[in-house]
């Protein structure tokens, strides 16, 4: 492991969350760990069903119960855990110390209280402000977003902002009470790209500004590139690989990675003729964990992928992969995969 | 993702002939309010398009969302009455004929939409899904029909095994492959085919993109391919049409728009694509503010409360498309030599009307005055009051 000059901000150990279906168990989130360094930016990328979003819902409490139930793990933030803490206490770090963006601006902002509203609200319950000092800090975090016009816009209703608009007030109230870590899922998937290019450049100043650590939950690679000081690759419920963003797209290590990266087309450089293509389907999580998830799909797949579900193995510093093809102990084996 | 070298394509060099040809099409929806239910307004989500597609061709139509560039696709398939303008297609003129003279015409132009969730019928098995156009439109016995939708199952990789399964027994990728196969069903000659793949995850959208290529070689489609997708776009299409607010700005072959894109709001469309590579120099440039409403267009260009080039003529004169060089369209007043070189409305003389740097310093001079007042009045939501800004990042 990296040598971490700093306390992690957030440490997850072994977080594993299942779904109850009358179909049986739907195993979502499996044995998950991962770390966030203060003011560090991790990107967490996955197709849809591969966990990204459960594992942060799950580590803040926000799933419904049942029928989900996480089963194991730990989520230490700031050396408490927030699995093992009481309602109220979970309810005053939410919010106040992590702030959370989610993807829909519409459906996440109450259609019927004004932006101000919303903003102050936090305040208040957090941090025990009066009306009339919420509102004047709610004015400069509207200004800190790039809301122009603050002032009179705080009378506005969710309805008259544009969906931009509306996923900066999102980040507005995600930011009232300073949070240390800020966890974002997919906060620029609805938007259009210009305005896509516009969340991002304002969260890279945000960021510089407030020093918080932010968790960035996409399905797009090219969003994680351009922000993420590392990035955790997830599939089929499970850490695929983590590394630091230039190793992973320099030297990805997971069969799953290098596929994506070679799949998504790019915009410039020079074009593919043909698209490389990730055959077959994502899993559907319903049998127990013990095999590699990535196998039906994998082309360097062997009879040990078949068996066993691969642990993570470092391959360099700070750079792991949850593939056998770097199980030290198994050179032979990887050889053969090779050739 | 950049194993390939860099190829210079070679030009096609046979005939082409139009297979459709759009003229100054125009959708606008009506806006009714008041007690009286009045029309008080349009909103014009297609205000006046032109292009043509040529045989065997995919003309992708991009933008963001709201530009109209759905709502162009379902016009020229007829899926509305028009509000104005001409559709041929093969010569035929469709843009004013009645519905029982269109479905002659149906089993050539087929669609596939975006959402395989919401397009196919959950009570329908797949078989019958694809049959349903057979049903329709030919006089097959049940016995060749039910052989022709096996034989369109294995065309786009669907196991024959599942002919009696419904819908939601697949995924979102197998669930368009139904889509295209329910539109082949009638040997269409040309597809719209509107996102295709924006309901679906990464890993899957390749897989539909090269179905689609294989089944345009395959059975020599035509294709209009519609996408916010610009990335994807620049892999399957023969040229591009770049779509904002109702209107065509920019249409292209495919390699030079992406190597030059010209109207500035191609640019920055371009430059606001984030790259899968940390250490891309991405020279980006930054768009303030937001669409305006199509029901309440800004005078003059569409583009002009948002563009980083901006003129005074912008906000009076709506630029007019033109043929700047072989095959590449522009309606921006950069390229205009009666604007640019004229005496009226813009300053100094330029040497090339083409050249953008020299628009760029221009247009800031001019832009404290114009933006404040116009783009307010033009768009009460957006920020476009600020001054854009070009900024490069990461040098």
């Amino acid at each position: 492991m990296a040598t971490q000059a700093e306390a992690p901000v957030l440490d997850v150990r072994n977080l594993t969350t299942v779904f109850r279906t009358r179909r049986g168990e739907v195993h979502a989130v499996n044995d998950v760990s991962f770390h966030v360094a203060p003011g560090e930016l991790l990107g967490v990328v996955g197709e849809s069903g591969s966990g990204k979003s459960v594992t942060m819902m799950s580590l803040i409490g926000l799933l419904p119960t049942p029928p989900a139930e996480v089963r194991r793990g730990s989520v230490l933030f700031q050396g408490r855990d927030l699995l093992r803490m009481p309602a109220p206490e979970l309810r005053r770090v939410r919010g106040g110390e992590i702030g959370f963006v989610f993807q829909d601006p519409m459906t996440s902002l109450n259609p019927v209280f004004t932006v101000g509203q919303q903003i102050a609200e936090p305040l208040r319950k957090h941090r025990g402000m009066d009306k009339r000092a919420a509102r004047a800090r709610a004015q400069e975090l509207l200004e800190l977003v790039g809301i122009p016009d603050a002032r009179r816009r705080l009378s506005d209703y969710p309805h008259q902002f544009s969906g931009g608009m509306r996923q900066r007030v999102m980040i507005a109230i995600a930011l009232a009470c300073e949070p240390k870590l800020l966890i974002a899922d997919e906060p620029t998937t609805a938007l259009d790209v210009t305005i896509q290019a516009q969340i991002i450049d304002l969260m890279k100043r945000l960021r510089e500004e407030l020093g918080m650590a932010v968790i960035w939950i996409t399905h797009d690679l090219g969003v994680v590139a351009g922000i993420a000081d590392r990035v955790m690759v997830m599939y089929g419920g499970e850490v695929a690989e983590q590394a630091p963003t230039r190793a992973l797209f320099r030297e990805p290590a997971h069969p799953y990675t290098r596929a994506l990266l070679k799949t998504v087309p790019t915009v410039r450089g020079a074009r593919e003729r043909r698209l490389t293509v990730i055959d077959g389907q994502p899993p559907i999580l319903t049998e127990p964990p013990s095999r590699c998830p990535f196998r039906d799909r994998c082309a360097q797949a062997w009879g040990r992928c078949h068996r066993a579900d691969p642990p993570l193995y470092p391959v360099s510093e700070g750079h792991d992969a949850a593939c056998f093809l770097h199980d030290p102990q198994a050179q032979g084996a990887r050889e053969a995969a090779h050739a | 993702m950049l194993d390939a070298q860099p190829q210079a394509e070679a030009p096609k060099t046979r005939i082409e002939r139009p297979l459709v040809e759009v003229h100054d099409l125009t959708m606008h929806f009506p806006i009714h309010s008041g007690l009286l239910r009045r029309r008080t307004g349009e909103v014009r989500a297609v205000d006046g398009i032109s292009f043509s597609v040529m045989e065997g061709e995919t003309l992708g139509l991009v933008g963001e969302s709201g530009c109209g560039k759905s709502t162009a696709g379902r016009a020229l398939l007829r899926l509305y009455d028009i509000t104005s303008g001409s559709i041929r297609i093969e010569g035929t003129e469709i843009g004013d004929a009645s519905q029982s003279y269109l479905r002659r015409y149906r089993p050539k132009m087929q669609m596939v939409f975006q959402d395989p969730q919401a397009s196919l019928n959950p009570r329908m098995t797949v078989a019958a899904i694809i049959q349903e156009p057979l049903d329709e439109h030919t006089s097959l016995s049940t016995r060749e029909k039910q052989h022709k939708v096996l034989e369109l199952m294995d065309a786009v990789g669907l196991n024959r095994a599942f002919a009696g399964r419904y819908p939601h027994a697949f995924s979102g990728g197998q669930r368009q492959r139904i889509g295209i196969a329910r539109a082949l069903a009638l040997n269409p000659k040309f597809i719209v085919c509107d996102e295709p793949i924006a309901a679906l995850d990464v890993s899957i959208q390749a897989q539909v993109v090269n179905l689609l290529e294989d089944l345009q070689e395959r059975f020599g489609l035509t294709y209009l391919f519609i996408s916010h997708d610009l990335s994807m776009v620049r892999h399957i299409a023969t040229r591009v049409a770049v779509m904002y607010l109702g209107r065509i700005v920019e249409l292209a072959p495919r390699e030079p728009l992406y190597a030059e894109p010209l109207h500035p709001y191609t640019r920055a469309l371009l430059s606001a694509v984030p790259e899968a590579d940390p250490d891309a120099v991405q020279a980006r440039v930054m768009l303030t503010g937001d669409v305006p409403s199509p029901a309440n267009p800004p005078k003059g260009c569409n583009f002009c409360t948002r563009c980083p080039e901006v003129m005074p003529v912008c906000h009076k004169i709506d630029p007019a498309s033109r043929e700047v060089r072989p095959g590449r369209h522009v309606a921006c007043h950069l390229y205009d030599p009666a604007v640019m070189d004229g005496p009226e409305d813009t300053a100094p003389e330029r040497p090339e009307a083409a050249q953008a740097d020299a628009g760029r310093a221009l247009a800031a001079a001019v832009r404290q005055e114009t933006t404040r007042e116009d783009a307010g009045k033009a768009a009460p939501d957006n920020d476009a009051g600020q001054p854009a800004q070009t900024e490069a990042e990461g040098r």
